[in-house]
């Protein structure tokens, strides 16, 4: 071996990972957030470019070939996408990119399989076994995350409800899975890596695993599914990298591995609820189509017009906007800022009240209000705004319900108990945009609906927003 | 502290390849060893990211676990024509392509939303 395959190579790759921790370091504050993806790419390109040079004895024209036509039209796929993707639709953009995370994995394990004296994991005998362990590992967890993030990715597209699917006996039927893809990979162990059909059977396993997983799961628990998809192709990620014994690889499996598992638990903190639970599945249906149901209701509740909600934000100081997932279904982001505009020459203040559960994905309103060009210094965690609404004379609540609903503060057997919420009927009037008198996807009847304070405002939450732009 | 403790186990990962040969430690726990710190310095790197900026983080980690190129590229590479080679070479080819798609759309979708975030004036 050369002093560059074995010094400066493993140097370039260590830079590449402290690029890409130095990429997640830069996240900490909008300010430094560009220049740290600026490192991320730099990485990246450091990681390609060591390999390349390695290679570089191997490279024939055929492979040349390959390599840049595969480069080619994935990059060009790619860019398009990104150029392309409409923000609302980031969610299912996230959950498509982790699936061929994790199909990537099942392949380049399979490629170290067939062709292991390539990646330098064999001898005489065959396969080491630790090698053998890491590819199984790879392949199955990275079958399992292209699975899962498809079957997540239809239920955020809306290819397929969000209403949980419960196989009979499927807690059952997923430990034998688990309990065979076991079995295969000792014996893959046992034939030093020679059948490639145990291989074969324990990807397939873990590829049914990952559907069996994820349909139970209702589609308002897809910002656990997400984040914990993503951590699952970092794991992947990492097994491969030790078969590689790539330093890059492994530091960016564990950094993705522990940021998606921080997310899930920030998410299931946010609705009060275990990780277990939520893997478990069978909560809650789709809120999207739970709101259009037209549910009725015999209590008597105060309903309003643009008109009225325009009257009384005018003649307010401060307004605490709380945007949910209605607002990205309808695509209200940009009305909504025009209105909040509006409100700003009136001299009304606005802050924004965002609940870690809201959306679809973890900072899901975030970006959406970003892009809507919302200043993010007038964007607030629930902690840090909840005190505030008591001074405030309006909440606007605009596509959200549950994050709402005083019962997870009071009523013991609610199925949100425990939930942080935001405060909002501490406010002097609560304006709520919804589509109808449904309740929210906890299938739970919102209190607050039928107080005093609070104006029903039963639009499409776009069509409302512009009738009070008109108003103002 | 928090960011002390970073620190060091940054440290730690830096000053690990001068150790590699020193006591002729297995090469796996060695990779452990950068494994399990780099586990706990992505545990407070990514605490101390700010919650508006989650949706970014979710992107670009998607465009970086794709550095599973690297593998790719190797599979791609596999040089002498017997047929397992070949099946190593198009699954290989195959996956390079899959992971270009998430580099270029993971920095560029990442680099489109922060893009985004204004401060107010700005």
């Amino acid at each position: 071996m050369d002093s560059f395959h074995s010094t400066l190579a493993p140097a370039l790759y260590l830079v590449a990972g402290v690029l890409f921790i130095l990429a997640l370091r830069g996240l900490s504050s909008p300010a430094t957030s560009r220049k740290g993806n600026r490192n991320g790419m730099l990485g990246m390109a450091i990681a390609v470019g060591t390999t390349i040079a390695l290679l570089w004895n191997q490279l024939d024209l055929a492979t040349w070939g390959i390599i840049l036509g595969a480069v080619a039209i994935g990059g060009t796929v790619g860019a398009v996408i990104a150029k392309r993707i409409a923000m609302t639709a980031m969610p299912q953009l996230v959950a498509a990119f982790h699936s061929l995370v994790g199909l990537a994995a099942v392949l380049v394990a399979g490629a170290a399989l067939y062709a292991p004296l390539g990646f330098g994991i064999a001898d005489a005998e065959g396969i080491h076994v630790a090698s053998l362990i890491e590819l199984s590992l790879g392949s199955a967890i990275g079958a399992l995350t292209f699975t899962g993030s498809l079957i997540a990715f239809a239920k955020l597209n809306g290819n397929m409800g969000g209403a949980p699917i419960m196989l009979p006996g499927r807690h059952v039927l997923n430990i034998a899975l688990a309990a065979g893809i076991v079995i295969l990979v000792g014996v893959l162990m046992a034939s030093h890596g020679h059948a490639h059909w145990a291989f074969l059977a324990l990807t397939a396993l873990a590829l049914i695993l990952g559907i069996t997983l994820i349909i139970p799961i209702g589609g308002a628990d897809m910002p656990v599914v997400v984040s914990m998809l993503n951590s699952y192709s970092g794991w992947a990620a990492a097994a491969l990298g030790f078969t590689l014994g790539n330093f890059a690889l492994i530091i960016t499996g564990a950094l993705v591995g522990s940021s998606g598992a921080i997310l899930s638990y920030i998410m299931c903190k946010g609705m009060n609820r275990s990780f277990i639970s939520v893997i478990l599945g069978g909560f809650g249906g789709d809120d999207a189509a739970a709101g259009g149901g037209g549910v009725q209701v015999d209590r008597p509740f105060k309903r309003g017009s643009a008109e009225d909600a325009a009257f009384i934000m005018k003649n307010a100081s401060k307004v605490i906007i709380v945007p949910g997932y209605g607002m990205a279904v309808a695509q209200a982001q940009h009305a909504l800022k025009e209105m909040c505009d509006k409100l700003k020459e009136e001299g009304v203040e606005i802050k924004y009240a965002i609940h870690p559960v809201a959306g679809r994905m973890p900072g899901h309103m975030n970006v959406l209000l970003a892009e809507a060009q919302v200043p993010y210094d007038e964007v607030f965690e629930l902690e840090d705004i909840n005190s505030d609404f008591r001074n405030s004379e309006v909440a606007f609540v605009i596509g959200a319900n549950d994050v709402t609903n005083p019962a997870a503060k009071t009523d013991k057997t609610s199925p949100i108990y425990g939930m942080p919420v935001l405060d909002v009927e501490n406010a002097g009037t609560v304006l709520f945009i919804k589509r109808s008198m449904g309740s929210g996807y906890a299938g739970i009847e919102n209190e607050l609906f039928f107080r005093d304070n609070t104006m029903m405002l039963l639009a499409d939450a776009k069509k409302m927003v512009e009738d009070i732009v008109k108003n103002l | 502290m928090k960011r002390l403790s970073s620190l060091a186990a940054s440290a730690f990962l830096l000053a690990a390849p001068a150790f590699a040969d020193a006591g002729g430690v297995n090469p796996t726990i060695f990779l452990a060893a950068i494994f399990v710190l780099a586990c706990f310095i992505g545990y407070y790197v990514v605490w101390s990211v700010t919650p508006a900026l989650h949706t970014p983080l979710m992107a670009v980690t998607n465009a970086i676990s794709s550095v599973i190129i690297v593998g790719a590229l190797v599979a791609a590479a596999a040089a002498g024509l017997t047929a397992d080679n070949w099946i190593a070479k198009i699954l290989g080819g195959v996956a390079v392509m899959l992971a270009s798609v998430n580099i270029f759309g993971g920095f560029l979708v990442t680099q489109r939303m922060l893009a985004m975030y204004k401060k107010k004036g700005e």
